[in-house]
């Protein structure tokens, strides 16, 4: 029978999930690296067996540790990301230039077919790639030449969070950066492009529809359609039909259209999955309901998922990273909450159970479908 | 012999228990020291001094000799009780966070 292993990044230490295809009994493991922020785990999607992580510290620094047996032993790697030539500036809060500072790698994309081929994903916003399974990186300059200088921090860093590599164009990507936007390669990522025509941030930006600067918080595709992309931003859920040339709205009927996460059925394009947050300023569910709302329309017409989900005096927030679906049958959807708890779903998300109560804050959730 | 204690997290990051012992030239100075225990831990570089720059990380304090050294060149020799292996060249996780 296959199984899943779900990979849980926390602020105090990574665990992993394991289960059967049932997806009924778990067994966590960990912490690993314990009292350092796990900011993201992922396994490559061709050998699964081997897992990168990023461990970071506000004391040590940054760490980059691999494993060759599915998480049960660990290495480090390495851990020099430094920035190409002169790291040049972006825009400050208060409107001057600041140079380019490493803080930590908040995402790491596996290669689609090498193993030793990662993509990471910086703070300061910058793309990193390392050809030999991460004991070099270098920096891809061509992304923060896409008027860098113009990017500015979020309240919660200037984080690059999000690398999506598109399964039938090979060399084409999408990265977003909080608060710069969404961006496109179609080279491997030696050009790119800004990909946030349709985008309005009044209030948020002097110009609603600039070209870059919004505070995009994820993006998603499904990997049998990737002209397709599903966005949530900072307000606002967001579709492109183009490959991210231009965005429609398609928050709809959702209680609130702020969150963070947003993710796509493994097997139906068109279903997807947000978890609304009340707002910018109170980053919790709305009334205190954790609910997921899926479309099964690929956006606009959203109903709330509850079962199992608690309904009263919630006050969690989810993060951009800490959702993910398997790929078996029905899907299985995860996700993680700052308030230590994974939650799973092994109907698509018609009922949930608590697999997880009190681990520490979740920072980010990814799952392997194993043979 | 310098003895070098470490602060949890890089015991457990270079993998050793208790202090560590690293061979330097006389005098030992604060960068000899660092220099040597990232070559005997090649785990720690970036973890104690940044990568590029060799500069000291922000929350990471040196004492030897019941002295804060952390604002000292890194070419300052080491006291004597460090330098004759009487006593450790402490890293230290600064206080911080609140």
């Amino acid at each position: 029978m296959s199984g899943v292993r779900v990979l849980v990044g926390t602020r105090k230490g990574a665990f992993v999930l394991s289960a059967d295809g049932a997806r009924k009994r778990w067994k966590i493991t960990g912490p690993h690296f314990a009292g350092w922020e796990i900011y993201h785990l992922k396994g490559s999607p061709i050998e699964p067996q081997r897992l990168y992580a990023s461990q970071t510290s506000g004391w040590f620094g940054q760490k980059i540790q691999r494993s060759n047996d599915g998480g049960a032993t660990w290495e480090a790697v390495g851990d020099q990301f430094a920035y190409t030539g002169t790291p040049g500036t972006h825009q400050w809060y208060d409107g001057t230039q600041h140079p380019w500072e490493f803080k930590r790698i908040w995402h790491l994309e596996p290669s689609l077919d090498n193993p030793d081929v990662v993509y990471a994903g910086a703070e300061d916003a910058a793309l990193f790639r390392t050809a030999d399974g991460g004991r070099t990186w270098q920096e891809l300059p061509a992304l923060r030449g896409a008027k860098g200088h113009l990017w500015q921090p979020g309240a919660g860093g200037m984080g690059l969070h999000t690398i999506l590599l598109d399964p039938a164009h090979p060399g084409r990507m999408f990265i977003a950066i909080s608060a710069a936007g969404a961006f496109r390669s179609d080279d491997g990522g030696q050009s790119w492009r800004a990909a946030n025509r349709g985008l309005k941030s009044p209030y948020q930006l002097p110009d609603p529809d600039a070209e870059v600067g919004h505070c995009v918080h994820r993006i998603a595709l499904h990997p049998s359609r990737p002209g397709v992309l599903f966005m949530q931003k900072h307000w606002d859920v967001m579709r492109s039909d183009d490959a991210g040339d231009s965005w429609h709205e398609i928050s709809g009927n959702l209680p609130s259209d702020f969150g963070f996460p947003i993710e796509v059925h493994a097997h139906e394009p068109e279903t997807i999955y947000v978890i609304p947050i009340k707002s910018d300023s109170e980053h919790f569910p709305p009334n205190g309901r954790l609910r997921v709302y899926r479309s099964r329309t690929g956006g606009n017409e959203w109903e709330p998922l509850t079962r199992g989900l608690p309904q009263r005096n919630c006050y969690v927030n989810v993060l951009r990273d800490a959702t993910a679906v398997d790929q078996l049958d029905p899907c299985g959807v995860y996700f993680g909450t700052t308030g230590g708890q994974v939650y799973a779903s092994a109907n698509a998300g018609d009922a949930w159970s608590t697999l997880a109560r009190h681990l520490p804050s979740v920072l980010s959730v990814e799952v392997q479908t194993l043979p | 012999m310098i003895r070098v204690a470490l602060p949890f997290h890089l015991r457990r990051l270079a993998a050793v228990q208790g202090d560590v012992l690293v061979a330097v030239a006389p005098p030992p100075t604060i960068r000899s020291v660092l220099d040597a225990l990232e070559a005997t831990y090649p785990v720690l570089r970036g973890a104690i001094r940044e990568h590029a720059t060799l500069r000291r990380r922000p929350f990471v304090r040196f004492f030897a000799g019941e002295m804060d050294l952390s604002h000292e060149p890194p070419d300052t020799p080491l006291p004597e009780p460090v330098a004759a292996g009487r006593e450790p060249f402490l890293v230290i996780g600064a206080l911080a966070g609140g």
